[in-house]
């Protein structure tokens, strides 16, 4: 396989501007960089689910699973334990992963399973065209709630901070820079790595210029620290208009799941014979 | 004796389960045939729970309602089970107890001071039942050294402690009556939990993945115990959701995987269950049936989710469906369902309920049949690869995470031959062709597989139809009563030819199904078969082989 060139034939039908080309953009580079050195592309798997994010896996040149609305962790949780050897990529929607399948991402948070999830948060639903998600601000105008949403949104990363998630991080579809930096240290950060992208809708919900006014990188901050990375993840709310950090929030070092179940290759020519002791010991 | 039972109960927890594991093994090592029936509320303390141990001369997978020898932990299990006796009937009990029942005069009764004798050992409540395991020994006339290498078998911890009792019991015990068994090779007694869990590391398993759930539960803490000896993964995640999804990636990277669930379960897997199917990643589940709608009877047993099993999951596709009826079938169609689902890389549903899951009898394993090797389609690796290349079968080659000479999509989605999305006309029709193409191939090899199975009187004109765990029951009476027995096994793709060949110069045909409504009668319907008559149960609790055969007498009368 010539993997110098990521790209697949297939049309892409984002619209344009739409920040999902970011972060496509983005981990073809940091895959690009990684087969260079010792990461052939072979050993990656991508995942996602459904939402405009889902179609990311048609468009780059390595084995996918393109699996269905807010399910796709979990397979990726059964790729890295089959074969911990691989790079287990999950992108996914903020419907998706923080919406319709919630509890599997604070499962895999909590098991420090060794896979990264990217979320493509548009803070929206496009692809059902328009409707609110669990990061939309309070009193959000969509389809379903013309009056305005009567919640006040999740904090993805509050939740997973809580959750044990050991690597978390933000970038906006705006910085490339720093998008492909964080990409590349969550795929080989050792443990559960999530990085929220507030990734721009252009047709339904454009806060380019929004963003543009409010986010700025975190100096000084120390993601060792877990009270520091708290603090630094409330100071936005995803509600509020208040500053947006980005960056590192938080890293650590500690076991994973699928490291722990790590279980000697079954020998099949033996099991005939342990079947039949097994028995005996039953007589 | 020939054929006779005993039953042990008292309240949860006082160790009624292992007791009746005792007594079974105590009498198959007798050279008795042996069958346990548990049957228990689904509470950890208190409440009232019994398990009947039948021994017989060939092998049985049913038990009777009329009892022989009745050992009540409690005074609660007499009054709930004297009517089982017969005027030969027998009671094994704890003198004060016995003090406090009325029980009928003509009933042979044995006072044994196990409360004075386990509290003299400073022994636990629990030993109680050793007590009486130990008194029942002696009244049966089975010899000390039997029952105590039964005991060293059983235990692994206070092995001492609980032989001491036993003894103690046995002491206090009179002979009652000598069973005097037959003489038998012994074989090994195990659960239909072990017998599936067993067939499936047969068939090549090397992961396991399940959320608790009854009847399943034992399958899941089998495995788990057997991981290291098996080289397996077990798993137990959050939720059924993501048993199947998990499951599906272990399957991407290559890995023989199944699930178990009940129904509450296989109800949050009909997603994934239909993203097997347009994924053609292979998975089998292992779905143990019990009494719905929605919670229902949870630890009692019921057939009614066939037709769910049929049609779960969104748009049409291909799947194969197994319902083994004892554990040499366990054994087989785990292993078979496994590689089926392989070799065609479609789901499998091994079809159980709480009665063959939980039921204990005698596994043989020479009398299986012979399990067929049967690989999956590997890629060659010659042209470029396609992982869903549409050909003669529609079984496209596999080739598994990581290699380095293909990439490997697969999608939930409607999709091209490579993987890739597709919304186009003519694709999705050849895609879908492709896919429902591999059930004509399917059916075609389920030729040379045992997928309807006759038993009794051939000539006979009328027959007892069931599936699943009734078929024990049925061979039996229809043995007892001269007649036919026909049993399908397999139930997707249904094997109607077979089915014909059955049926041919049946003119009575009477379908045996623990259910309400008679869902296989509607499946064979569909094929153009009807019934003549129907026998149902759904009350939790299977037939008893009293219960039937009267039945079964006045629809043959």
């Amino acid at each position: 396989m010539s993997q110098s060139n990521l790209d697949t034939s297939t049309p892409n039908t984002w619209c344009p501007g739409c920040g999902n080309f970011a972060i496509l953009n983005g981990i073809k580079k940091v895959l690009n960089e990684l087969s260079e050195e010792d990461c052939p592309p072979e050993k990656f798997v991508l995942l996602s689910g459904i939402g405009c994010h889902g179609k990311i896996v048609d468009y780059v040149n390595v084995n996918s699973f393109y699996s269905i609305h807010g399910r796709s962790i979990p397979i990726a949780e059964g790729i890295k334990m089959a074969n911990s050897g691989l790079k287990v990529i999950c992108f996914a929607g903020d419907g998706d992963a923080y919406g319709e399948g919630l509890e599997h991402l604070i499962f895999a948070a909590k098991r420090n399973i060794d896979i990264t999830v990217i979320i493509h948060n548009n803070r929206l639903y496009s692809l059902t065209a328009f409707q609110y998600s669990p990061t939309s601000e309070l009193g959000f105008k969509g389809g379903s709630t013309p009056n305005g949403s009567m919640e006040s949104p999740l904090n993805p990363l509050e939740l997973m901070l809580a959750s044990q998630a050991t690597y978390l991080a933000r970038g906006t579809s705006q910085g490339m820079n720093l998008l492909t930096r964080l990409f590349r240290e969550a795929i080989m950060h050792k443990g559960f790595a999530l990085v929220d992208v507030l990734q721009v809708c252009v047709t339904f919900n454009n806060l380019y210029e929004y963003y543009a006014k409010r986010v700025y990188e975190l100096e000084n901050h120390d993601p060792g620290d877990f009270q520091a990375a708290f603090n630094a993840i409330r100071e936005w709310d995803y509600n509020s208009d208040s500053r947006i950090p980005l960056g590192v929030f938080y890293k650590k070092e500690a076991p994973t799941f699928d490291e722990k179940l790590i279980s000697s290759p079954a020998d099949l020519k033996r099991r005939d014979g342990k079947i039949r002791q097994f028995l005996s010991k039953r007589m | 004796m020939q054929d006779f039972s005993i039953l042990i109960g008292g309240s949860a927890g006082s160790g009624v389960d292992k007791s009746a594991l005792v007594l079974g093994d105590l009498l198959n090592q007798s050279g008795y045939r042996v069958y346990i029936y548990h049957d228990y509320p689904s509470l950890i303390r208190g409440g009232h729970t019994f398990s009947i141990i039948r021994a017989a001369q060939t092998k049985i997978t049913a038990h009777r309602d009329r009892i022989d020898f009745l050992l009540g932990l409690n005074k609660e299990t007499l009054d709930i089970h004297k009517t089982r006796l017969d005027d030969s009937g027998k009671v094994i009990c704890d003198s004060e107890i016995l003090k406090e029942a009325a029980l009928p005069k003509q009933i042979r009764t044995l006072a044994i001071p196990a409360v004075k004798l386990v509290k003299e050992e400073n022994a636990p409540e629990i030993m109680r039942n050793t007590c009486l395991i130990g008194a029942f020994a002696k009244a049966a006339g089975i010899k000390i050294e039997l029952l105590e290498k039964v005991l060293r078998d059983n235990f692994t911890k206070s092995i001492d402690k609980n032989i001491k009792i036993a003894k103690k019991g046995y002491d206090a015990s009179e002979l009652m009556e000598s069973i005097s068994p037959p003489v038998h090779d012994i074989l090994p007694l195990i659960s239909g939990s072990q017998a599936m869990g067993l067939g499936l590391i047969k068939g090549g398993l090397e992961v396991y993945v399940s959320y608790p759930m009854t009847p399943t539960t034992a399958l899941l803490h089998f495995l788990a115990e057997q991981a290291n000896e098996f080289s397996l993964k077990v798993v137990h995640p959050e939720n059924e959701l993501s048993v199947i999804l998990m499951a599906l990636g272990f399957a991407y990277a290559g890995r023989k995987t199944a699930v178990g669930t009940s129904g509450g379960g296989f109800c949050l897997m009909t997603e994934s269950l239909s993203l097997s199917a347009m994924s053609e990643v292979p998975t089998v589940i292992v779905l143990g049936q019990r009494p719905g709608p929605s919670t229902g009877l949870p630890t009692y047993s019921c057939q009614s989710d066939l037709h769910f099993a049929l049609y779960a999951g969104q748009g049409e596709f291909v799947r194969f469906v197994v319902a083994p009826g004892d554990l040499e079938e366990a054994y087989y169609w785990s292993a078979s369902a496994l590689n089926l689902a392989w070799k065609y890389q479609i789901p499998s549903i091994i079809l159980t309920d709480k009665n063959l899951n939980e039921g204990i009898s005698n596994f043989d394993v020479n009398d299986t049949g012979e399990i067929k090797e049967n690989d999956p389609y590997l890629w060659d690796g010659t042209t470029g690869y396609r992982r869903y290349e549409d050909n003669k079968t529609g079984i496209s080659p596999l080739a598994f995470v990581p290699d380095k000479n293909a990439v490997i999509k697969v999608s939930g989605y409607e999709h091209d031959e490579s993987g890739i999305t597709t919304e186009d006309a003519v694709v999705t029709k050849k895609m879908q062709d492709k896919r429902l193409r591999k059930e004509k191939h399917l059916a075609e090899e389920l030729k040379s597989f045992p997928t309807v199975k006759t038993y009794g009187n051939e000539e006979q004109t009328t027959a007892l139809l069931c599936w699943g765990s009734a078929k024990g029951i049925c061979v039996e009476i229809a043995q007892k009563l001269g007649l036919k027995v026909i049993q399908p096994i397999v139930l997707s793709p249904f094997p109607e030819h077979a089915f014909r060949e059955a049926i041919r110069g049946i003119k009575k045909l009477i379908a045996v199904e623990n259910n309400a409504t008679g869902q296989l009668v509607r499946l064979i319907k569909a094929h153009g078969i009807d019934v003549d008559d129907t026998i149902l149960k759904y009350d939790g609790r299977p037939f008893t082989l009293d219960e039937l055969e009267k039945i079964v007498k006045e629809k043959i009368a």
